[in-house]
């Protein structure tokens, strides 16, 4: 029992610190901002070296219910990287309405995360998502006097309460068939053929967690609740949530289902339909978007569709393939995001339409330029690194043997092309629109901004051996 | 060689160039892109200079595991050193063209073509697979922002087309990479060379590859981008988009499809021959009716590609290298054609074929430099057309006298539409106000065409000097296609030399024989 408390020091971390922060927002008032913020940004980086010191280990604890390995462990970086910077950039864009909650709820979100990135039971992984997603829906509607805000919460709240219902309906199908909660039970039962019973867990799980991804045809929410959360808000739903529901996924259909054997041919073509789905539908959804959150969730949406592309190869070089995806994709999104933060209108209003971006270029060359790299990144067009983690998954389901499917994907990545070169068009080829743009970022924002835009420029490449060999070290744990 | 790693320097000088240029102001942005491309063309010439003829097929070769999937890998054959040199002959040529066109943003604008510069060397240079294919689809950003930032009136629709054309041909290209690499283990170019794929993954990986190549090119049907981003390209846009990137469809072609995929060519032979014939036609006639210069140059290339690709698929030593010719001649022909344009354009501002007239009179320098270039486009002897043309259509002949044919229409067609345009734009009556008003050729343009002219002149009259680097690489070629290479319709049988007679008896039995 303490030899496994030693293991899950980056929980206990978060737990301790996230209870401070909330303390101290009870005791110290609203206005110490500054103090809470500081508190919980310590308490991230102090799980995420924890986090780094348990590199290497690969251990389970409390009766196999929760894994200490590689592979949580790049998880939980990212994930506790992400949180950082969504607090980090929080105060500004709330002002007035800051309050110690915001960065309470997201160390609670973060330890939920990284629960769900190590989970190995069922039980564990439904406890993990719950923690993170109820701390997501206060999230969403952190803004409470602001509509769209309460009404983003609102939703995210009533349909991610349905997806519980079908993931705890799937799992207890697993549990009822398998007679296990343990992920490796699972996968012996599973082993020995799949009935109905197991085949319908099966589906209800990956259904539950697809909703979590947001993949096709249980993204609905995403782009109202991208549109409608604050911001900051908006930046950790895309980035970090997205990490540790990919994870949990990959641990779930890798560890309890197996990567060989029957259960393989039943979760690989689902995986195939919701990716290819995905892909396509976000590629589509995001061509007539005016809003630029609206058009990032369904950018969003597209770029899971990538993922599950290196998922349904069920190889380690897909798990690889995803992880690295995952890491690009997190500072791209963040970056994009960061964009959207900066610039506001004459009032002081965000500016969050597209058209709005007119002639940006003039004004503001060196944004202007970062978001035209984000973009061109997400499209994956080389030399940008955004090229990089796609050209992975498509070699991940060629090796596979999935060659249909990495030509569905290439030929709808054009598809997605065409809507972020339209903003790379909006921003740098029309003339500048009426309205005066202004840059109020922080330095600290600026700064965040021209690191992932450098790194996502050519400059990635060289990460690349850096990359292959902690994804490889991370994804080695599952097989 | 001497160690210095002479490509990758050729990369970094206009790259530093070019991160300096974005923080520049108009006019030192100018010459530090000026400048560096100098430095590139130097280095060009070095290269050329040192160039081993008959020695070691890869020179000048680098590598550095940076990668760790794929490597730094450069260094060139004898047609890749040719196209390097080509872009860096062409590069400070179209710096200078827009020197004053470009008013608004020039920092950005020298920065894209330093950028366009690096890619373009990178995609020649490139020794391996995956490193090609990030070069080969980077070209996209810079030349979509060149198309839609400095274009004309219809620019964005333009650069759409021209991104979204190109990358939807590459893209399928990718997927046969991978799976290249995978059957192959490797992605050293050198190696893929010589590995035999088999011939059923062939025909895919050639498909996947065409796909790409064929609008690059651009091939007909899938040409159609190619009006539309040379009409809205600023002059100088056009001038590296005619001159090099579309070169960059036929080295594919040449690198890849032919001897990494030899039995998929020779069954796929019909399909380039039958498009290649289609477009030489076609798009001769297309060009014929044009009302727009621009327009009129961009189908004329379509038409030159065309000869490209059935002079490669001839197979044999003259069809390629005349299609090589072809490719080096185009590109420079091309660039100064529509430089041509862009000199009236800068004068005039429009681009109507029927605006201008009388040209002669009021222009003589100009007329004789695009008399020049005109007689080089339809390949008069003497120019640097005629040896490519000449060359290409001998080797096509040996494998098909019917596509000689065709392909032979299309040159007397281009004299047709190519006469017709100088004698619309420099003879007839000089009527208009506007354009008796026009001066002629500035010092900066007289800089600009010399060395444009005495290059087509150079090719046309010693195409030895550019032909020599690349023959060996052309004769592996053909060896590599040989086994493959299916009979042409030509019955080339061996002459029966007369009997040498003895000096008497010469005056009885010459004849007979």
């Amino acid at each position: 029992m303490t030899a496994d408390l030693a293991l899950i020091w980056p929980e206990l971390i978060l737990t301790i610190g996230g209870l401070i922060t909330l303390m101290l927002g009870a005791f110290a008032g609203d206005r110490r901002v500054a103090l809470y913020q500081i508190v919980a940004l310590l308490t991230l980086a102090a799980a995420a070296a924890a986090v780094a010191a348990l590199f290497g280990t690969d251990a389970s604890v409390f009766s196999g219910t929760l894994a200490v390995d590689g592979f949580g462990g790049f998880a939980k970086l990212i994930i506790y990287a992400a949180s950082f910077v969504c607090i980090a950039i929080a105060p500004r864009y709330f002002g007035e309405a800051m309050r110690a909650e915001y960065s309470a709820l997201i160390v609670f979100a973060a330890l939920g995360m990284g629960i769900m990135a190590s989970s190995r039971d069922l039980m564990t992984l439904y406890v993990g998502l719950e923690l993170n997603s109820l701390a997501s829906y206060v999230l969403a509607s952190f803004m409470r006097s602001d509509d769209r805000s309460s009404e983003a919460g609102l939703k995210y709240f009533v349909l991610g309460a349905l997806a519980s219902g079908i993931l705890l309906f799937g799992i207890s199908l697993l549990y009822g068939f398998s007679g296990t909660t343990d992920f490796a039970g699972v996968a012996v039962a599973m082993g020995g053929g799949i009935d109905i019973g197991l085949l319908f867990g099966i589906v209800f799980v990956i259904a539950g967690l697809a909703f979590k991804i947001s993949a096709v045809p249980f993204h609905m929410w995403t782009p109202d609740v991208y549109e409608g959360a604050p911001t900051p808000v908006t930046t950790f739903f895309a980035s970090a949530p997205k990490v540790a529901a990919m994870a949990l996924l990959t641990r779930v259909l890798i560890d309890a289902m197996g990567p060989a054997g029957p259960a393989l041919a039943a979760w690989q073509q689902i995986i195939i339909f919701l990716s290819l789905a995905s892909i396509i539908l976000g590629a589509v959804g995001a061509i007539g978007q005016k809003n630029i959150k609206r058009l990032l969730a369904y950018s969003s949406i597209n770029n899971v569709g990538f993922m599950l592309i290196g998922l349904a190869a069920g190889t380690q070089q897909g798990v690889e393939a995803v992880l690295t995806y995952l890491l690009v994709y997190v500072v791209t999104t963040i970056g994009a995001f960061l964009f959207v933060m900066q610039l506001r209108d004459a009032d002081g209003r965000m500016v969050e339409s597209i058209p709005a971006y007119a002639g940006l270029s003039k004004r503001q060359p060196g944004l202007a330029a970062a978001m035209a790299v984000f973009l061109f990144s997400l499209a994956a067009i080389p030399p940008l690194f955004g090229f990089w983690p796609k050209y992975l998954v498509f070699e991940a389901a060629v090796n596979a043997g999935l060659v249909p499917l990495a030509v569905a994907g290439v030929v709808v990545s054009v598809i997605g092309a065409f809507y972020y070169i339209a903003i790379v068009k909006t921003m740098f080829f029309d003339d500048e629109a009426e309205s005066a743009i202004r840059n109020d970022g922080s330095r600290i924002e600026g700064a965040v901004i021209a690191v992932s835009a450098l790194w996502l420029s050519v400059i990635g490449y060289l990460f690349i051996p850096m990359l292959a060999v902690a994804a490889a070290s991370a994804a080695s744990v599952l097989f | 060689m001497s160690g210095l790693p002479i490509l990758s320097l050729m990369l970094a000088i206009p790259t530093v160039a070019a991160i300096l240029c974005l923080f520049l102001e108009a006019k030192p942005a100018r010459q530090v892109a000026l400048a560096a491309t100098l430095v590139d063309l130097a280095l060009g010439i070095a290269l050329w200079a040192n160039f081993d003829v008959g020695g070691a097929q890869w020179q000048f070769v680098e590598r550095a595991d940076l990668f760790g999937r794929f490597q730094w890998a450069l260094g060139v054959d004898g047609v890749a050193m040719m196209l390097i040199v080509l872009s860096t002959f062409l590069m400070p040529l179209c710096i200078l063209a827009s020197w004053e066109s470009i008013k608004q943003r020039v920092g950005l604008y020298m920065a894209m073509f330093l950028i366009m510069e690096v890619i373009m060397i990178g995609v020649f240079a490139a020794q391996d697979l995956l490193l090609f294919y990030i070069f080969f689809e980077g070209v996209l950003i810079p030349m979509y922002l060149i198309i839609g930032i400095w274009g004309g009136q219809n620019r964005i629709y333009a650069a759409f087309k021209f991104f979204l054309y190109t990358l939807l041909g590459s893209v399928l290209m990718l997927v046969a990479m991978i799976a290249m690499i995978r059957e192959a283990g490797t992605t050293e170019i050198p190696v893929l060379l010589n590995y035999d794929f088999p011939p059923e993954m062939q025909t895919w990986l050639w498909l996947a590859f065409f796909a790409s190549m064929a609008v690059k090119m651009p091939m007909w049907p899938v040409h159609t981008w190619l009006p539309d981003a040379h009409v809205q390209a600023p002059t100088a846009g056009s001038m590296i988009l005619a001159g090099v990137l579309l070169k960059m469809g036929s080295y594919g072609f040449l690198r890849f499809m032919m001897p990494m995929f030899p039995d998929a060519s020779a069954q796929f032979l019909w399909l380039v021959f039958g498009l290649s014939m289609v477009a030489v036609v076609y798009t001769s006639l297309v060009a014929l009716v044009q009302s727009d210069m621009k327009k009129l140059i961009a189908y004329s290339s379509v038409a030159h590609m065309a000869i490209v690709t059935a002079g490669l698929y001839a197979f044999n030593q003259q069809g390629i290298e005349g299609a090589l010719i072809v490719m080096l001649s185009h590109g420079v022909v091309s660039a100064a054609l529509f430089f041509c344009v862009g000199v009236i354009y800068d004068r005039l501002h429009t681009r109507e074929i029927s605006r201008y007239g009388g040209l002669a009179v009021n222009m003589p320098a100009y007329s004789l430099f695009f008399m020049l270039f005109t007689m080089a486009s339809i390949g008069l002897p003497g120019t640097s057309g005629f040896v490519g043309e000449f060359l290409s259509l001998a080797g096509i002949y040996e494998a098909s006298s019917w596509a000689a044919f065709v392909c032979t229409t299309g040159i007397i067609l281009g004299a047709a539409y190519m006469l017709y345009l100088y004698r619309r734009i420099v003879f007839g009556e000089l009527t208009k106000d506007d354009v008796k008003a026009m001066p002629d050729i500035t010092p900066r343009e007289w800089a600009i065409f010399v060395p444009l002219a005495a290059v087509a002149l150079w090719m046309g009259v010693y195409p030895e000097s550019f032909l020599a680097p690349m023959r060996g690489d052309v004769t592996t070629v053909v060896a590599r296609l040989a086994p493959a290479k299916p009979a042409g319709d030509a019955h080339v049988m061996a002459g029966k030399p007369k009997a040498i007679a003895p000096h008497g008896e010469a005056h009885h039995g010459g004849g007979v024989q």
